[in-house]
């Protein structure tokens, strides 16, 4: 039997290919790939087209190794995943909506990200002028006398993001609930074909706003490995401090909103100043509250002065003092426990299959933190602690994000410690004079964010693929709802908090 | 619990004072807002929020409001979840296609007297996302617009400072 891992090393090298081997791959071993990712032997952490040829992302559980197998679909076609693998339904119909390639065998034919608006079809890869004016789309059926449904979206009731859940619900209890996404679609990808890297990089920060800093971290990461450089050291712990501190400011914002979600909204009223002192204090040191554009290929744009790091030392006094008091709060007010206790279940067995990242995984059992696995500086050199829990439920994905920020406090306490001296960018990015290809994935506060990026000769961007963590965890919020209560949404949905942006692209 | 509101009883607001206003703000709202529909709606305004393929960063400064360092609500402002309960739209995002006719049909369903409020680089020209096939630009290019407050995303204070314009002036 031929393994998983022989599998990503079969075939034709592409030599350019960093700092993982990607291999083009014939028709029969892309089958028997998927059908061993489809018996668990490893995860698929990516699948996407650059038009030409389809590729995909694995992890090899015996070795884990990570390697990139492509597909060429000379015939605008290539065998589904999905067919065996469902995780890779949404992602094979964003394939082709953008670059029009088929995934043969698949059950599912809708568009995804292509609501008929767009004036073009196939805008990646032969674009054909189309009406604008909208496609029907069928949601799937709910059958039975005492069914209805609840339509919600695009535009919700609170200061949030775009998209349509349609509930079918038996009295107060959904039986079924269907996303459909893409109202958020930008189009990022192919405004990034041909651009400069200075013009992608603040793409990629802008492909969800509240990882603008892990997004930033991955595309530059990606490109430096394409181009086989090293920052210097100083910036290298610079990009970890700002990772850290989204992180928290994230995990902070989440943990009130998901009380307040359950109208508990002293939590919500605390965790709000907490996370406003983290923003101040981002501002102060690297002169922007999200810290968007401050991670560029090559280094950093800002330096940490003097006066940046007594306030992150303030910052972390004060909330080291603070979050054993919202642990307390949270955890002896039974009426949000009430709430959050067995509410929203996901089983190890989803989060395995989806390689589902990030609190939600790591709240069932899967214990994946990109900064581990593959691991990347400075996280290696800093010793830490992942979150875990085994419940599955909202309240444990709570408790994660609080094992989480205790984490974060330490490690940013530990970088500033080790803080290298020294420049933070190098001068000028080097030219390839030849095609090269680079990827990074990177742990973002919502998961494993990947970045694959093609350089052409001059430097410029040729391709570039960015797959945001919600597309492994968005199908599960569908599975985790069945059985809840309608009004118990808005908490399972606070508690994953997806990104739609980040999905959409 | 009893702690955490026990303190809140002692200790002194975290509310900062109220900023200037901004006068390119006051500027461009001068025609917008006449003294009669202001008479009708008095000093308080319930604002709507919408999403038009914002990136997500205006929408976590639009969020931050509302914590108590700036407490947009000591201003008679406030955010509600329906346009039909709306006096002004707060429009954020490039206004993707696929978002198009949501913002359109949002806009319609909120009573008049109404302001249009575009949030941020995006809603101002597109910002980095102009020229794309999938987002239509600017948001005055599909609903009139009364203010933008510019940035990427703007700060709170900027968010506040063109806000607290259309109830003061």
């Amino acid at each position: 039997m031929i393994s998983l891992r022989e599998t990503m090393r079969g075939g034709r090298e592409i030599e350019q290919s960093r700092p993982w081997p990607r291999h083009v791959i014939d028709h029969t071993s892309w089958l028997r790939a998927i059908r061993e990712i489809s018996k668990g032997q490893g995860d698929m952490l990516g699948l996407w087209s650059d038009g030409a040829d389809v590729h995909m992302l694995l992890l090899d559980h015996g070795s884990s190794d990570i390697g990139i197998i492509s597909l060429e679909c000379p015939n605008g076609s290539f065998p589904s995943v999905a067919h065996m693998h469902p995780p890779a339904l949404r992602l094979e119909r964003a394939i082709r909506d953008i670059y029009g390639l088929e995934a043969d065998g698949s059950s599912d034919v809708r568009p995804w990200l292509d609501h008929g608006r767009w004036g073009v079809r196939h805008p990646g890869a032969k674009p054909e002028p189309s009406e604008a004016s909208g496609d029907a789309y069928a949601f799937l059926a709910a059958e039975g006398a005492p069914l209805h449904q609840i339509p919600v979206g695009p535009v919700h009731a609170g200061i949030i993001e775009p998209g349509h859940f349609r509930f079918s619900a038996n009295g107060e209890v959904v039986v079924r609930l269907e996303e459909r996404l893409g109202y958020v679609h930008k189009g990022i990808e192919q405004l990034m074909v041909d651009a400069p890297i200075d013009r992608a990089a603040r793409l990629a920060g802008r492909v969800s706003g509240d990882s603008t800093v892990a997004y930033a971290l991955a595309f530059a990461n990606a490109v430096e490995a394409a181009l086989e450089i090293k920052v210097p050291r100083r910036a290298v712990y610079l990009r970890a401090l700002m990772a850290e501190l989204e992180r928290l400011a994230n995990h902070i914002g989440d943990i009130g909103a998901i009380c307040n979600d359950a109208s508990f909204s002293l939590m919500q009223a605390h965790a709000s100043i907490l996370r406003e002192r983290v923003l101040r204090a981002s501002r102060l040191c690297f002169g922007h509250r999200l810290m968007m554009d401050r991670i560029v290929p090559g280094g950093v744009v800002d330096d940490l002065t003097m006066e940046g790091v007594v306030a992150l030392h303030a910052l972390l006094s004060g909330a080291k003092k603070i979050i054993p008091r919202f642990i307390d709060l949270y955890g002896d007010t039974t009426s949000i426990q009430d709430r959050t206790v067995g509410a929203g279940f996901l089983g190890p067995e989803l989060v395995k299959q989806y390689a589902c990242g990030g609190v939600i995984g790591r709240a069932s059992g899967r214990g994946f933190d990109a900064r581990r696995t593959p691991g990347y500086a400075p996280y290696p050199e800093l010793s830490f602690k992942v979150g875990s829990a085994h419940a599955g439920d909202v309240d444990a994905r709570v408790w994660v994000r609080f094992d989480e920020i205790k984490a974060s406090f330490g490690l940013i306490e530990r970088i500033l410690d080790k803080m290298p001296e020294g420049p933070i960018r190098i001068e000028s990015l080097p030219e390839p004079s030849e095609s090269r290809e680079g990827a990074a994935l990177i742990e973002g506060f919502r998961g494993d964010i990947f970045v694959w990026v093609r350089l052409d000769a001059s430097g410029a961007v040729q391709r570039c693929h960015l797959r945001d963590p919600s597309w492994f965890q968005w199908p599960l919020l569908e599975a985790v709802i069945e059985g809840n209560i309608v009004a118990d949404f808005p908490l399972c949905n606070k508690s994953f908090n997806c990104s739609y942006s980040g999905h959409d692209l | 619990m009893r702690k955490f509101l026990f303190q809140g009883l002692l200790r002194s607001p975290l509310t900062e004072p109220a900023p200037a206003l901004d006068e390119a703000a006051v500027a461009e709202l001068a025609g917008a807002l006449e003294k009669a529909s202001r008479r009708r709606l008095g000093r308080s305004l319930a604002i709507r929020e919408v999403d038009a393929g914002s990136c997500n960063g205006c929408e976590l400064e639009i969020h931050a409001l509302g914590n108590a360092f700036y407490d947009l609500e000591r201003f008679g402002l406030r955010f509600v979840a329906s346009p039909r309960h709306a006096d002004v739209l707060l429009v954020t995002g490039p206004v993707t296609k696929n978002m198009h006719e949501a913002l359109e049909r949002t806009y319609a369903a909120t009573p008049d007297p109404k302001w249009v409020v575009a949030v941020g680089d995006c809603a101002f020209d597109g910002g980095v996302f102009a020229g794309g096939y999938a987002c239509v630009g600017a948001v005055s290019e599909v609903i009139p617009v009364d203010l933008h407050i510019r940035g990427c995303p703007p700060e709170p204070i900027a968010l506040l400072k063109g806000l607290i314009t259309l109830v003061q002036n």
